[in-house]
């Protein structure tokens, strides 16, 4: 039961507070443009919009699961992100007519200042931190 | 919407972002003049949905409307949505979750601006 845990074992507690904050940003960035990308212009760039309703879903989830402190959920996800950005941002250097329009994943996030390249590989360390010693 | 006032607001909360930076630093959670200057920066997004949305109504550019309200109800929703988030955590990290959350508040603050303008799609 998530509210049994103790603090330093809860995802969402300490610093996790702040990672969650820095996720649910991302989740809003991701989802939001997409929705507008969708309902204005879904015939311009459908890969690049499909792929940021894609990425906006999986922030979502990762936002939740880890504010709610559902480990395995929150590792299924932020390893889907971190498998994104990494084929997106390789895909997107390698062939620029893939993605005609931005995502939030294009050249490994340069858009949004690298962030979406390290978020990933903080939240599988707060994970790992604050696994339970069995 | 003026240069002005998207500046003036992009400031106002960096400056309460850097703020809550220092009481990060220094380990405290979040206090009552924090909250207050937080407080104050909402009302400031609160006017500027207001007015942009007056202004939307009677300039003659051509503004994408949905995409001008849309940034700036976001904005007006994520102070109050950190400080429910961040108070509850009583350490520097609830007040990490204001940092977060103000300097989002103050890039699209600049993105609102740049939608205005008409140089941000």
């Amino acid at each position: 039961m998530p509210d049994t845990l103790p603090p330093d074992k809860a995802t969402s507690h300490g610093f996790g507070r702040t990672l969650v904050a820095v996720y649910a940003v991302f989740a809003l960035a991701a989802s939001a443009r997409s929705i507008f990308q969708l309902v204005t212009k879904a015939d311009d760039a459908p890969v690049a919009y499909a792929l940021s309703a894609f990425a906006g879903i999986v922030y979502v989830v990762a936002t939740v699961a880890l504010a709610r402190n559902q480990r395995v959920l929150a590792l299924v996800a932020i390893a889907i992100e971190l498998a994104g950005v990494l084929t997106v941002g390789l895909l997107s250097i390698v062939d620029d007519d893939l993605f005609p329009d931005q995502t939030v994943w294009s050249g490994f996030g340069e858009g949004y200042g690298f962030v979406p390249l390290g978020l990933p590989l903080i939240g599988l360390w707060w994970l790992n931190r604050t696994r339970e010693k069995a | 919407m003026t240069e002005t006032v998207a500046y003036g607001i992009a400031a106002a909360a960096t400056l309460v972002a850097a703020w809550a930076g220092w009481h990060m630093y220094r380990e405290q959670p979040v206090g009552n003049p924090l909250f207050y200057a937080v407080a104050a920066l909402e009302l400031a997004l609160i006017a500027l949905l207001i007015g942009g949305i007056v202004a939307l109504n009677s300039t003659s550019r051509d503004v994408d409307g949905t995409l001008f309200v849309s940034y700036l109800v976001t904005v007006a929703v994520i102070p109050p949505a950190a400080v429910l988030w961040g108070i509850a955590e009583k350490s520097r990290w609830g007040t990490g979750v204001l940092v977060v959350a103000l300097l989002t508040v103050a890039v699209l603050c600049l993105r609102l601006l740049g939608i205005w303008q008409g140089t941000y799609a």
